[in-house]
């Protein structure tokens, strides 16, 4: 395999999903397509000379040369800020890869799935639940998504559109800074009885990916493994300030 | 692709020159120590604990966690770099130094590779030159403390010339052998070798 090479990409469309969080539309010539769930590594080039690379997770499944980044601001980051407040359609980014091999999922993987997202985190899941309808999906999934409020939750009308086609998605969303009135749904950080509630049974053998702040990623695999799913099944990722600023 | 520039992007970082030359291509320190791993952290009981060598050596052996204890300590003190592109600057770690483990086993002529392996299944592969001559350890404490379960403890490999995947948590064993064989991320992408001063970070990097 070859070297993974830097490529110019172009912003094709800036796209907020709420006060911090934008999604890039690139045009990435050349791009041979990726995985649901791998990154990118991004490289910005200041006049100076200076540069600053991270990585950022593809958003959207794979679709010819487009490739959708979804970017949470952080306003003690270096390159979020840019990429979440400076670029403009048009503007040109560099990036390479594909990268990362395990934190995957193809409809050839099977199921069910079982996707818990903190946060930001929900955006290799989201890439793996595009693929799944895309692929006119049959796998069972469930997404279990936690948010400090609702206006926090990224993707939140796709995600209702998704489990309204009724093939087997079921969305469930816990809130844990503030909740809407009349709000019936989980007010609480994802804990064991709601993984247990939420969750597929140890003996239906789900595949798990869990993705988000490194507190939520350790206590929802630690809880996964103590209800009796094969750790060899629950793959993890993280995200945010501590993991991929 | 030279002279490509971001339009409207400026450093927001200012390190000191100290930081900058000790910083690796591609990296930014990072004060915190953030947490990676690719699936759930095993719990293991010290009292089931093992480190094991084995592998191509004339006298093969495991430790308890009392006997690798007893054994002569040595610490590290200074940089770590994860492939994720933060560098954790000035940080500090005790336990055994990887030469006491292969002095006891003594290494056969025909080993030049190892393969590291750990509770919950992960391995990652070194050049056994990379192991000795003081470059490697076998870590229980980070800064003075017990090293916490997320971080790799009981214990972990520590190799901090090379980017910190290879420095494997919740160290189970150490195989050495007489060919080379890419371990868990070697096999999905990752650098088969890994020095952070050379960004070997990816496949033909």
């Amino acid at each position: 395999m070859g070297r993974l090479s830097w490529r110019l990409a172009e912003v094709a469309e800036v796209r907020p999903e709420n006060a911090r969080v934008v999604t890039l539309v690139l045009q990435v010539p050349g791009w041979d397509g990726h995985l649901p769930g791998q990154h990118v590594d991004v490289r910005l080039t200041a006049e100076d000379g200076y540069q600053a690379e991270r990585a950022y997770s593809i958003a959207s499944a794979p679709a010819g040369s487009r490739v959708e980044l979804t970017v949470e601001r952080l306003d003690d980051g270096e390159v979020s800020p840019y990429l979440a407040g400076e670029l403009r359609k048009g503007d040109q980014l560099e990036l390479r890869g594909p990268v990362g091999g395990y934190f995957v999922w193809e409809p050839d993987r099977g199921g069910p799935l079982l996707l818990v997202g903190g946060g930001s985190g929900v955006v290799p899941l989201m890439a793996m639940l595009r693929r799944r309808a895309a692929s006119g999906g049959h796998v069972p999934a469930r997404l279990l998504y936690s948010a400090r409020t609702l206006e926090d939750v990224i993707y939140r009308q796709e995600l209702e559109r998704l489990e309204a086609a009724g093939d087997g998605l079921t969305v469930t969303l816990a809130l844990t800074r503030a909740q809407p009135p009349g709000w019936s749904g989980y007010a609480r950080r994802i804990d064991a009885v709601m993984l247990e509630e939420v969750g597929w049974r140890p003996g239906e053998r789900p595949l798990a990916y869990v993705c988000g702040p490194t507190r939520l990623v350790e206590a929802v695999a630690g809880h996964l493994v103590a209800l009796g799913h094969d750790p060899a099944r629950v793959k993890t990722e993280r995200f945010g300030p501590t993991g991929v600023p | 692709m030279g002279g490509f520039v971001s339009r409207g992007f400026k450093r927001r970082r200012r390190g000191g020159a100290e930081q900058a030359t000790r910083l690796p291509p591609g990296q930014y320190a990072e004060p915190g120590f953030p947490v990676l791993t690719a699936g759930p952290t095993p719990r293991i009981d010290l009292a089931d604990w093992r480190l094991t060598v084995e592998g191509l050596v004339a006298r093969p052996r495991s430790w308890t966690w009392e006997e690798i204890r007893a054994l002569p300590g040595s610490s590290y003190e200074g940089d770590i770099h994860c492939v994720t592109r933060w560098s954790k600057l000035g940080t500090s770690f005790a336990g055994v130094s990887v030469d006491t483990l292969l002095e006891a086993v003594e290494p056969l002529p025909a080993a030049t590779h190892v393969v590291a392996s750990c509770y919950g299944g992960y391995t990652t592969n070194l050049p056994l030159d990379d192991l000795q001559g003081g470059k490697a350890w076998v870590v229980w404490e980070h800064e003075g403390a017990p090293l916490p379960a997320e971080h790799g403890g009981p214990a972990r490999l520590l190799v901090p010339h090379l980017y910190f995947w290879k420095s494997a948590k919740w160290l189970s064993g150490l195989r050495l052998l007489d060919h080379d064989a890419p371990g868990f991320w070697e096999s999905l992408g990752y650098h088969n070798h890994g020095d952070p001063w050379r960004e070997e970070r990816y496949w033909g990097d």
